[in-house]
């Protein structure tokens, strides 16, 4: 279901802490790469006359799969590209990304779908998996051909962007999606309530006197798509979940036994409605940065697996757009390339989250929401694997950064933790 | 406004020492003795035949609006003239900005002619930031959106302080629509440094929680040093977004009648004022009422904070810092 080069490099990776959790890998040791593959794992591997990539005190990881990135391809290549996107996700770590179908036009047909894959054979840097709309022109009325965009290559549905209204549609369209067996993805976002939103409803917001986005605004909608989800016995992927409330929702539903997942940005992991105090358009996001209390749910359902991926919500910006007043930028950050180190430096290196539960929410979690091979580092498998020094820092510079557009909640910030290193489907994709 | 920090030529300050009103957090108490005490001298200077003072000669301020507005331009306009400053006035209507051009690009454009200090009045919340941002000119926010007007706050403290000979421990009741209100914003950051009680009045869907107590009955009034009362703003409001029933019921159970008004109050209003919603015309113009004295102390007080933006302070310091 992905599209992307396949690459049959042959290298070694010498001395770096190997680390799979899901493999149950944590050990330093040679990784050798025959033709893409993995070929074998021990110490002091012969290289063969390989590439030898000398990794001591580095950690070797499998690399990581982004389930929710904005290409803005068709329609807006100034903000971003098949090209410069995959390249910004190699040097984030990614092996693999799932684009959004709110482009322009909507992919919600399946020569557009076509075409982009194609696209992506050839201009991308890592795999791509493409989403379709839920509804023609994302427009929350009559359904998109799920059946013929899932035969095109479809790896899931979604409006994102917006909600699909009406639940009389939604229903429709889990019942239809049956015959796809690929997840509906969801925007859960209750219009009447978030309309002239601009920042979390909250005392900040108040006090500042920016609209208020409630976290009603979300988690009606996470209650209603829950309980759509348990009528239809479908799978329903609540996408970048930002309240306490939803996350309650959620965890009621999974104990139900009702097939719903979730994601988490890291700008909601790492960040609150207090950094919006400076009314920086690079901290307004849809749906917004909420409280420390949200916060600490989100992390906590994150390492209790009730919300199972991180995702970056990687959403570019033009300069023109975000360089207006809080009020009239619109939402959305970009964050491939600061994901990992976002991560590490607010939430391993303090101790709040493991490691091994942010290497796995990373790749192997969102792996399985969408019926995707998980990367692994296992003899026999692709490789897809990220070299990290964790012990490095960088400053996040925006004429450093790959992707076209330069709208990162961490312009300036000092970062622990960097990516030096990605091999994507066999292939060394960023170094 | 706090003094800027005289700083070794090698060093290129941090951006937070340039000086510009942008919110009432920008103030100390400091500050706003300060430019009260200066706002009075002013008020003298206004009582003299000639009133026109040479302070600010061959400096430029530049108004830029791109909301309407009576009292604030008017006063922004003539408190620069009354200082002798050069004034150029830039509204939205008639101007590029019906064309399009963007914020940042109106500021680069303005800030070629080198203005000393530009007023900007924008209705979103951040625009006197982006400004900022932009130009080596000293900003003064009038007004964004509905997050801050912080001259409306320091002309209101003066007021006061004129009416009552001290502000602190005076009790405000703020009354009506606080939730689209920057001036209520403002003021209840500028009461609170200065000591005052506040207490916010009004419907259940206009007062928000969070700033200030809050009680939804008209007779927590009844203890108030001073009744402020909030515009109904309508333009601010979504469109089809209902918050009252009706005009109406508001004025039957918020309009500040003469009823609710008790001996020894005295009633403000920022102005300008829908006559008979929220304020009973006879109560707006009784003898209880301050409104045109917030307006005459509008004048002085913006003249205050030109002068104090463009004369205090080591102007040496400025050369050394960059444009943001």
């Amino acid at each position: 279901m992905l599209a992307g080069p396949i690459g049959r490099d042959d290298v070694v990776v010498r001395g770096a802490r190997v680390l799979d959790p899901v493999e149950g890998i944590d050990a330093i040791l040679d990784v050798r790469i025959d033709q893409g593959v993995i070929a074998q794992l021990g110490e002091r591997l012969d290289t063969n006359e390989h590439r030898v990539i000398e990794a001591p005190g580095h950690t070797l990881v499998p690399a990581f799969v982004d389930p929710h990135v904005h290409l803005r391809t068709p329609g807006r290549e100034d903000e971003e590209t098949i090209a410069s996107g995959t390249a910004a996700a190699a040097a984030g770590g990614y092996c693999a990304i799932l684009a959004m179908p709110n482009t322009e036009p909507v992919v919600d047909d399946p020569e557009t779908l076509r075409g982009l894959r194609t696209r992506a054979e050839t201009e991308a840097h890592v795999a791509v998996g493409f989403l379709a709309a839920i509804t023609k022109g994302q427009a929350g009325e009559e359904l998109a051909e799920l059946g013929s965009l899932a035969d095109a290559g479809a790896v899931g549905f979604t409006d994102d962007g917006r909600p699909v209204v009406a639940a009389g549609v939604m229903r429709r369209a889990l019942q239809y999606n049956a015959i796809t067996g690929r997840p509906i993805a969801v925007h859960c976002e209750e219009q009447t309530l978030t309309r002239g939103g601009h920042a979390h409803a909250g005392a900040v917001a108040t006090e500042l006197g920016i609209g208020g986005w409630p976290s009603l605004g979300e988690s009606l909608m996470v209650a209603r798509d829950v309980d759509l989800a348990r009528d239809t016995d479908q799978h329903v992927h609540l996408m970048h979940l930002s309240a306490r409330e939803s996350v309650d929702h959620l965890r009621r539903a999974r104990d139900l036994g009702v097939r719903a997942t979730g994601e988490v940005t890291p700008h909601h992991l790492c960040l609150t409605d207090e950094a919006v105090r400076t009314l920086d358009p690079n901290k307004k996001m849809n749906p917004p940065l909420r409280t420390d209390d949200d916060r600490s749910v989100l992390i906590d359902a994150l390492r209790d697996g009730t919300i199972s991926a991180v995702a970056t919500d990687h959403a570019p910006h033009s300069p023109e757009e975000k360089e207006v007043s809080f009020e009239s930028a619109p939402f959305g950050v970009v964050g491939l390339e600061t994901a990992f180190s976002a991560l590490y430096t607010y939430l391993v290196d303090p101790g709040v989250l493991t490691l091994e539960i942010v290497l796995e929410r990373m790749s192997a979690g969102p792996a399985a929401i969408f019926g995707l091979d998980r990367p692994r580092i296992a003899v026999g498998a692709p490789a897809n694997l990220t070299l990290l020094d964790l012990a490095g820092s960088w400053r996040v510079r925006a004429d450093r950064l790959r992707s076209r557009s330069q709208n990162s909640w961490l312009l300036g910030e000092r970062l622990t933790g960097r990516v030096t290193l990605t091999i994507a489907a066999g292939r060394v994709a960023f170094e | 406004m706090s003094e800027l920090r005289v700083v070794p030529g090698d060093l290129v300050p941090p951006r937070r020492e340039r000086r510009h009103l942008l919110s009432v957090e920008d103030l100390t108490c400091d500050d706003v003795d300060r430019l009260l005490a200066t706002a009075r001298s002013f008020a003298v200077s206004q009582e003299r035949e000639t009133k026109k003072l040479p302070t600010l000669r061959g400096r430029l301020v530049i108004n830029l609006f791109y909301e309407s507005s009576t009292r604030t331009s008017s006063s922004f306009e003539l408190a620069a003239k009354r200082l002798s400053a050069d004034t150029l006035n830039v509204k939205s209507a008639g101007s590029s900005v019906e064309k399009g051009e963007s914020l940042k690009d109106t500021t680069l454009t303005l800030s070629s002619y080198d203005p000393d200090l530009i007023v900007v009045r924008h209705p979103e919340a951040g625009a006197a930031g982006v400004v900022a941002a932009n130009t080596r000119a000293r900003v003064v926010n009038a007004g964004d959106g509905k997050h801050q007007h912080p001259t409306q706050a320091l002309l209101d403290l003066y007021t006061l302080r004129e009416a009552f000979g001290r502000l602190d421990g005076l009790h405000i009741a703020i009354v009506g629509d606080v939730a689209h209100s920057r001036v209520a914003r403002s003021l209840v950051q500028a009461l609170r440094l200065v000591g005052s009680d506040v207490i916010l009045v009004g419907p259940p869907t206009l007062v928000p929680n969070g700033l200030a107590p809050v009680s939804h009955d008209i007779a927590a009034i009844a203890d108030a040093d001073v009744i402020y009362v909030l515009r109904m703003q309508k333009e601010r409001m979504l469109p089809g977004a209902s918050f009252v029933p009706s005009l109406r019921e508001y004025t039957a159970r918020w309009g500040i009648t003469p009823k609710r008004v008790g001996a020894g109050q005295r009633v403000m209003h920022p102005g300008p004022m829908n006559r008979g919603v929220e304020l009973d015309p006879r109560v707006a113009d009784s003898p209880a009422s301050l409104i045109v004295d917030q307006v005459r102390a509008g004048l002085v007080v913006r003249m205050a904070v030109l002068y104090d933006l463009l004369t205090a302070g080591p102007v040496a310091v400025e050369t050394a810092v960059g444009v943001a």
